[in-house]
């Protein structure tokens, strides 16, 4: 065993379990007497619905209850809460229609809960499912941002406008102007940010229980946050007080942002088991989960940057078009918004920004935050505006961004959007990916790739995020609906062994590895004598879950101020065992020591003392050593670095192969390397997937084009180059550990890096700009129409 | 999926009997295709009737031809060293069908029965010019692939072999669907000494397909240059959300001149 602290790379303890089949996920669990939900989903877009006719269900084989939307109304069961509420430019709220649990009246996308059927099989209920006659009326439907702004549009709710969710707006739009009309140039870019499926490896799952002997309920769900949920459905949805509910997430498979958000499927099986008074569980299926599960990203903006004659950014001009989907899911008013719009300043000085973000109904599964939700979008636009400021002025890539870059010793730094700076150091991440990536001999690597017939092209993007969510009084004023605030409880066992209950939850970050060398850090006590327990509302004090790479930041903060909080009462019961004042005592390596003598006891004596309180202060001292701490950060974090990427085009097929990537991030403090490498790895390759391969499609009539792994292209292992990573870190100046995030860096910086180098590649072709994903039917599309120009040229 | 009876008869005849007696038995070969369709319930058959019992597996070399059992598995395919070279197209194109965990379970004779527009092995079979052995007929190649899903089999015939003839030089190029990764145009090409016979599938409305022009020009001269200046035409293409029936008319070109490059 070496070292284990802050800093090491320490093997993923969870792995063994996982690798090894042992994971106890949500659909292992099963309940005596258990039965089974399937859910009869809208298999069109947008309709009135008629009359259920539940008769023929409900008499079928093995099925015990057919309850539809009008079942749930009768009790007065609410709709899904929204968590967040924006406000118009003109101050009113935005426009906050009913989301049903199951659909009342009208389906709005496919994949609406119309009904549930519980049997005692899950095949009995499949086979009644196909019983239900549901006569609906079609609707017109609208899928598509831009057609459900033009005036006539179908509308999506009644008495919803134009479909307008919010019409909201950051910045001064007259001194932006103003900026505008003086300026040197003004570049403008159109672009779509493309929808994406976030498709966890573990499909949704819900196990609904109802203690007959208590009247407890129980909710086993595939869950990011346990506690929200808990606290959205008890208080909001089932009217469950939280004494009566535990809300249990076990080891889950992924969540990206996905299983962040309250589900439908939850409230109904908690729901159910309480009217059937036996178990309930739901499992997705694939195809439910890419028309159920939220999706993300889906924006069209325009942007124009006003530069003087040197390329120096004067202000910047954003409108953005963001679908909500059909109904506003957990957080989905909030990422177009403060996640996205307040990081347009990005690594900038830009010194005014102006954004206007309407976020828009469609007939389409409900669109929330996935991995970087709302910062890959600021992202992606201001580094491929970034790029097409070059392209049009001629200035070097790499030396407009360094002319415009925040420079170090400014921070803290206020930008014009809100946010505040903490730390960073651009040109230092800058200068090491170039040398990283060898971008000097980039020409010579075009040059060889010309002579294979490839167009071999190179892309950077400097990027910055903020993560570690959130202060709650900020957020708090900006609309959020909860506070952000983390919880953390220490319990030193009374032989020393300790127990960390984490309000953040695992779901393939490895936080049982990360957390628990926090406490070999600070505490001294050895690895594999530390346990990190997370996802149970009945184990852990609260907590807010895991998302915005927060668990860290804002997780490991609080247990760093609970584990103070042991070292303090430590002290005062090591005090009282060596006969010494309080301020003598020293803690370091697991040890108290009486400074400036050979006087000590390990912690292990002291937790032994606190537990057997024979010899102790117990007039002063309560026994036992368990501490909790809350902890509400004062800031957001701002990892950022650059990444870049080079892609070899075939011309005569259109097809990119990424052969190279190069990310150098600044993560804060690194509690384990070998973990931050692998998530910044696996947010390059969503970010690639982004960039080249996904898109989520719908057709006029609302339905998915991209409803299976058959026709939605996730990104495949030999998709994605081999990377070079590595970090290069400022500290975090406002929480105790100096870490800023690295779960969302990759899927943040690397899509605008991917699509640079694609245009670059395609330089002789005269091509601007062109949008994600970059597919080898567009490319040879765009090829094909460039190339007879070239030839007559 | 729907309920239904699984049966794992041990000879051929009981296999036919089975299949034969009862319009909505199916037969189960590997199950990669069959198995999602069950599982998506859009197929409810009364019998499923598993073929591996029939000792319908075996890849054996005889004098001019390699005989490949309908049962055989992708991966045996791929990994013969007879099939690796005689006929390396072949082993080529069975090491490219899905994934390891597909191409353990995937077998010859349930690609070929089920003739999927976008499925690799159906141009081999027909540009290797093979013959399709049922428990009740031969059948051509050139007559037994009837366009998108149709074969010429009867209701409960079964495939219990293939017999292909070794050609002088083989080669199979394959342009993925980027997400399914099946073909979006597969391109074999045979070499024979009667001549070369090239076949395309994944492009073709009506599943796959010879390239009679292509054909005739490779029989003169077996170089990428002898087809690099015929154009496919769009009208008969496939066109869907990954390319559209002009983009697989120009892969044809691309995808046909680089197996031959590859053969040659
Ligand atoms: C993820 C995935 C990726 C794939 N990728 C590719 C690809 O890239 N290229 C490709 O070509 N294919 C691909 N496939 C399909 C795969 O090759 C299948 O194995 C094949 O199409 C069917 O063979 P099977 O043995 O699994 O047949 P089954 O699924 O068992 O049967 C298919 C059909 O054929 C009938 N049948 C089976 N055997 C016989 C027989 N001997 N006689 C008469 N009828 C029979 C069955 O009744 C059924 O109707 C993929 C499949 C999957 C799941």
């Amino acid at each position: 065993m070496g070292f284990e602290g802050i800093g090491a790379s320490v093997r993923r303890k969870e792995d063994v379990r996982f690798l090894s089949g042992k994971g106890n996920y949500t659909d292992d669990i099963n309940r005596p007497g258990q039965l089974y939900a399937v859910i009869k989903r809208a298999d069109r877009a947008h309709a009135k619905i008629n009359r259920i006719d539940i008769a023929a269900a409900s008499a079928a084989p093995g099925v015990v209850k057919v309850f539809v939307g009008e079942d749930m109304a009768a009790e007065g069961i609410g709709g899904l809460p929204c968590g967040w509420q924006i406000h118009n430019k003109d101050g009113s709220p935005m426009a906050e229609p009913p989301h049903p649990v199951i659909a009342t009246g009208k389906v709005r996308h496919v994949g609406d809960p119309v009904a549930v059927v519980i049997a005692t099989s899950k095949q009995e209920a499949r086979n009644a499912a196909e019983l239900l006659e549901i006569d609906y009326t079609d609707l017109p439907a609208v899928a598509n941002l831009t057609d459900a702004v033009k005036p006539g549009a179908v509308e999506v709710h009644d008495g919803v406008a134009g479909n307008i969710c919010y019409d909201w707006v950051i910045g001064d739009k007259a001194v932006v102007d103003g900026v505008f009309a003086s300026a040197h140039k003004v570049v403008k870019l159109d672009l779509t940010n493309n929808r994406l499926i976030p498709n966890a490896m573990e499909p949704r799952v819900a196990l609904g229980d109802f203690d007959t002997s208590s009247g407890d309920f129980t909710l086993y769900t595939t869950s990011q946050n346990p506690h929200v949920i808990r606290l959205l459905m008890g208080a909001f949805v089932l009217h469950i007080p939280e004494n009566k509910l535990r809300v249990f997430a076990p080891d889950v498979g992924g969540g990206f942002g996905s299983k962040i958000y309250h589900y439908a499927e939850e409230a109904i099986v908690t729901w159910a088991a309480g009217k059937l008074r036996r178990p309930v569980k739901w499992t997705a299926e694939r195809s439910e989960s890419f028309m159920s599960d939220a999706h993300g990203r889906d924006h069209v903006s325009t942007a124009e940057m006003a530069i003087d004659n040197e390329g120096h950014f004067l202000g910047l001009r954003i409108t953005t078009l963001a679908n909500m989907g059909a109904y506003l899911s957990t957080f989905a008013p909030a990422v177009p918004t403060y996640l996205y719009a307040t990081l347009l300043a990005g690594v900038y000085k830009t010194p005014v920004i102006y954004c206007n973000v309407k976020a828009v109904f469609t007939n389409t599964v409900p669109v929330d935050a996935y991995r970087g939700a709302g910062r890959p979008e600021a992202t992606y636009l201001l580094e491929r505006l970034v790029d097409v400021i070059a392209y049009e002025t001629g200035i070097d890539k790499v030396e407009l961004r360094r002319k415009n870059f925040i420079p170090a010793d400014a921070f803290p730094y206020q930008t014009p959007v809100a946010l505040q700076y903490d730390s960073g150091d651009y040109q230092t991440t800058l200068k090491v990916a170039l040398k990283n990536a060898d971008w000097d001999g980039f020409e010579a690597r075009r040059a060889e790739a010309k002579k294979r017939g490839k167009l071999r092209g190179i892309g950077i993007s400097t990027y910055l995020e903020a993560c570690g969510i959130a202060p709650s009084a900020v957020v708090g004023s900006l609309g959020a609906r909860a506070g952000l605030y983390e919880v953390a409880e220490i319990r030193v066992h009374p032989t020393g062994s300790v127990t960390v209950f984490t309000g953040t939850h695992s779901h393939g970050q490895g936080h049982e590895t990360t957390l628990a060398q926090l406490v070999v850090d600070q505490l001294g006590v050895p690895f594999d004598q530390v346990e990190v327990v997370h996802g149970d509302t009945a184990k852990i004090p609260f907590g807010m879950g895991t998302y915005g790479s927060r668990s860290l930041a804002v997780g490991g903060s609080a247990m760093v101020k609970a584990m103070d909080k042991v070292i303090a009462k430590g002290k005062k019961i090591a005090a009282h065992l060596m006969e010494a004042s309080v301020e003598d005592i020293e803690f370091k390596n697991n040890t108290f020591t009486v400074a400036g003598t050979d006087k000590s006891k390990t912690l292990t004596d002291i937790s032994l003392a606190a537990y057997v309180p024979h010899n102790y202060p117990i007039e002063e001292l309560e026994p036992g050593l368990d501490e909790t701490a809350f902890y509400d950060p004062k800031n957001f974090t701002f990892p950022g670095g650059c990444h870049i990427a080079e892609v070899e085009i075939d011309p005569e097929t259109g097809v990119v192969a990424m052969v190279n990537f190069t990310a150098v991030d600044d993560v804060g403090r690194v509690i384990n390397p070998m973990i931050v490498e692998g998530q910044v790895q696996g947010g390059v390759a969503q970010g690639i997937g982004q960039a080249l391969l996904e898109g989520c499609g719908y057709d006029a009539d609302g339905q998915l084009t991209t409803g299976s792994f058959m026709d939605y292209t996730m990104p495949r292992a030999n998709d994605i180059p081999n990377m070079s990573v590595a970090t290069e870190n400022t500290m975090c100046t406002h929480n105790p550990l100096g870490s800023k995030g690295c779960g969302e860096v990759g899927a943040i910086g690397s899509p605008p890096a991917v699509i640079n180098a694609v245009v670059d590649a395609l330089k002789d072709y005269g091509v601007r700009h062109l949008d994600m994903p970059a597919t080898g039917a567009k490319l040879w599309s765009i090829i094909q129409a460039a190339t007879p120009r070239m030839a007559a040229e | 999926m729907y309920d239904f009876t699984y049966e794992k008869p041990s000879s051929l005849a009981d296999a036919v009997k089975a299949l034969s007696g009862d319009m909505d038995a199916k037969a189960l070969a590997g199950g990669q295709t069959f198995i999602p369709v069950l599982k998506q319930r859009l197929n409810k058959p009364s019998t499923v009737v598993d073929l591996s019992k029939l000792g319908l597996s075996g890849i054996t070399v005889a004098g001019d031809k390699i005989v490949i059992g309908a049962m055989t598995r992708h991966a045996d395919v791929a990994s013969n060293p007879d099939i690796q070279a005689k006929i390396p197209g072949l082993a080529y194109l069975a090491s490219m069908i899905g994934d390891e965990a597909v191409r353990h379970r995937g077998t010859i004779g349930g690609s070929l029965a089920n003739n999927d527009p976008a499925a690799c092995y159906p141009s081999a079979i027909l540009a290797l010019g093979g013959t399709i052995k049922t428990d009740r007929r031969s059948i051509a190649a050139d007559d037994f692939f009837q366009g998108m899903f149709t074969t010429a089999l009867e209701q409960g015939e079964i495939i219990t072999s293939i017999e292909l003839p070794i050609p002088q030089k083989s080669a199979y190029e394959k342009f993925r669907n980027p997400a399914s990764r099946y073909a979006i145009v597969g391109v074999f090409v045979a070499k024979h000494a009667s001549g070369v016979r090239l076949a395309i599938t994944g492009a073709g409305q009506g599943g796959v397909f010879r390239h009679t022009e292509m054909e005739k020009a490779l029989s003169a001269n077996f170089s990428p240059d002898a087809i690099s200046g015929i154009v496919t035409p769009a009208d008969g293409l496939n066109g869907d959300i990954h390319a559209s029936a002009e983009y697989r008319a120009h892969l044809i070109g691309v995808v046909s001149k680089r197996a031959v490059a590859k053969a040659a």
